[in-house]
């Protein structure tokens, strides 16, 4: 059965996440990736106004295709986590509540997410055209000077995730793994 | 000599581009299909699913299958009695990037320069690749590659006492370590003898080669096999969440090299592996 989750993300929500649950997400979620977080970790190190709520929000990883004309958004997978790898800790310090992304996390992200209750999703990676399905709205934000790497605000209804690491660190690549292993 | 247009070239490296980000070719698209109906991990086959409902998407509603529409590697096969006249070769496929990525909603995905990073904004330049073939036709091959794949690929200049068994033992830790991270079921590439430069691009090369094609020679065609029932062993799965489909498939591909040498590189595809050729 599939999780239904509003977005924001309540830490109370959040806590009750366990690795291998489904989500449904629905609500708003932002965009951000490589070069916008490293403007937005920035923004937190000078202590200036942060261009959107970080309080239990969620950070989806995409760089989407552009929308054709008539459409909301292109396609719109998860780009590979690790590389926000290093830029994660302080934005979840600083309120982030939910990641979407694919692939392993440093065992610093996984640290910070277990000290302010935070989870990591993964999206389909390579499902961009069947994700792009759940994305009712998308407005910019700020930094649209870096295109695709802008940072987008999507209003999501229905978006299919599941919880990689949970906020006490138990982690659906490894168990996943292993539990297929063992059914040999 | 056979005269071939820059204007053709272009349009053809145009056309190209939306199809094959939209389109898997037949052999991805089938073996993702049959490793569906193999998997026994239900997990597995729910997800496999999910990429097979993707790619009906992509194709019903002209998005292309992932978001990471990639940098665009050319591979153009000249034949030696072919002259492209009306212009430059190279910046005629520049200019059918340009414009296709253009028309094709496409992102752009390409920085300038690897430090300061600013975006060309057309997803230009092509990273091109040219072999000098006899005959009088231009066979010109499209193949998007994202970077999460690319990421996760590895070379390594073994010694020749590492044997078949170093370079097999090498392909598998490259894909246990990539793990979840470039969108497994994967296709695994991989290049061995040639030089340090040879053995990468050999790697690339041997994805181009379809899963439905083994290597022609059985000493090698049997390496792919074993290698892809190792990979699948390791219980990956696809998306990284447990299961069989760790890989879609193994190609290898071989080059003499030196008697002090074994170059081995795994070039890591993921299963949105895009390529379309054309010949002028
Ligand atoms: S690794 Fe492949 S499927 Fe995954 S995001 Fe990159 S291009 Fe897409």
């Amino acid at each position: 059965m599939d999780i239904r989750l509003r977005a924001p993300l309540t830490k109370k929500a959040a806590l009750e996440l366990r690795a291998g649950d489904r989500v449904l997400l629905n609500g708003v979620i932002y965009t951000a990736r490589d070069a916008a977080h490293a403007r937005l970790t920035d923004v937190l190190e000078k202590g200036e106004a942060f261009p959107f709520d970080l309080q239990d929000s969620v950070i989806y990883y995409v760089g989407p295709s552009p929308a054709r004309p008539g459409r909301v958004i292109g396609a719109a997978g998860p780009t590979t986590s690790y590389r926000m790898d290093a830029y994660a800790p302080r934005l979840i310090e600083a309120g982030l509540r939910g990641m979407i992304g694919k692939g392993m996390r440093s065992p610093q992200v996984i640290d910070s997410m277990k000290k302010y209750g935070a989870v990591y999703f993964g999206a389909l990676g390579g499902g961009a055209a069947l994700i792009a399905g759940s994305v009712v709205a998308a407005e910019p934000v700020c930094y649209e000077d870096l295109g695709t790497e802008a940072v987008q605000r999507l209003t999501v209804r229905d978006f299919p995730a599941t919880v990689v690491i949970d906020a006490q660190g138990a982690d659906l690549y490894r168990l996943g793994r292993a539990d297929y292993l063992r059914s040999l | 000599m056979r005269e071939i247009s820059s204007g053709a070239v272009t349009a053809s490296v145009c056309q190209m581009c939306a199809g094959a980000n939209m389109v898997l070719p037949e052999d991805i698209a089938g073996r993702i299909r049959e490793c569906r109906e193999r998997e026994p991990w239900p997990a597995a086959r729910d997800t496999l699913d999910k990429l097979c409902q993707n790619m009906d998407i992509a194709r019903r509603e002209a998005i292309p299958l992932c978001q990471d529409t990639g940098m665009a590697c050319v591979f153009l096969a000249l034949g030696q009695d072919a002259r492209i006249v009306g212009g430059d070769l190279y910046e005629a496929v520049h200019e059918g990037i340009r414009q296709g990525y253009a028309q094709g909603y496409l992102r752009r995905s390409v920085v300038a320069d690897p430090l300061r990073r600013k975006n060309t904004g057309d997803n230009t330049p092509a990273l091109i690749h040219t072999d000098i073939v006899p005959g009088d036709r231009l066979t010109i091959t499209l193949s998007p590659k994202g970077f999460g794949s690319e990421n996760m690929s590895r070379l390594a200049m073994l010694t020749p006492a590492a044997g078949a068994a170093g370079v097999k033992d090498f392909v598998v830790e490259t894909v246990s370590l990539a793990g979840p991270n470039p969108c497994p079921p994967i296709v695994v590439g991989v290049g061995i003898g040639g030089s340090f430069d040879q053995v990468a691009l050999l790697a690339k090369k041997a994805l181009l080669r379809g899963l439905d094609e083994p290597h022609p020679d059985p000493y090698y065609r049997e390496m792919e096999l074993e290698l892809w029932e190792k990979i699948n062993r390791l219980g990956i799965g696809p998306q990284g969440f447990g299961g069989q489909t760790t890989a879609l498939g193994v190609s290898i591909e071989t080059l003499p090299t030196h008697i002090a040498g074994l170059p081995v590189a795994v070039n890591i595809s993921c299963h949105a592996t895009r390529r379309v050729s054309v010949v002028l």
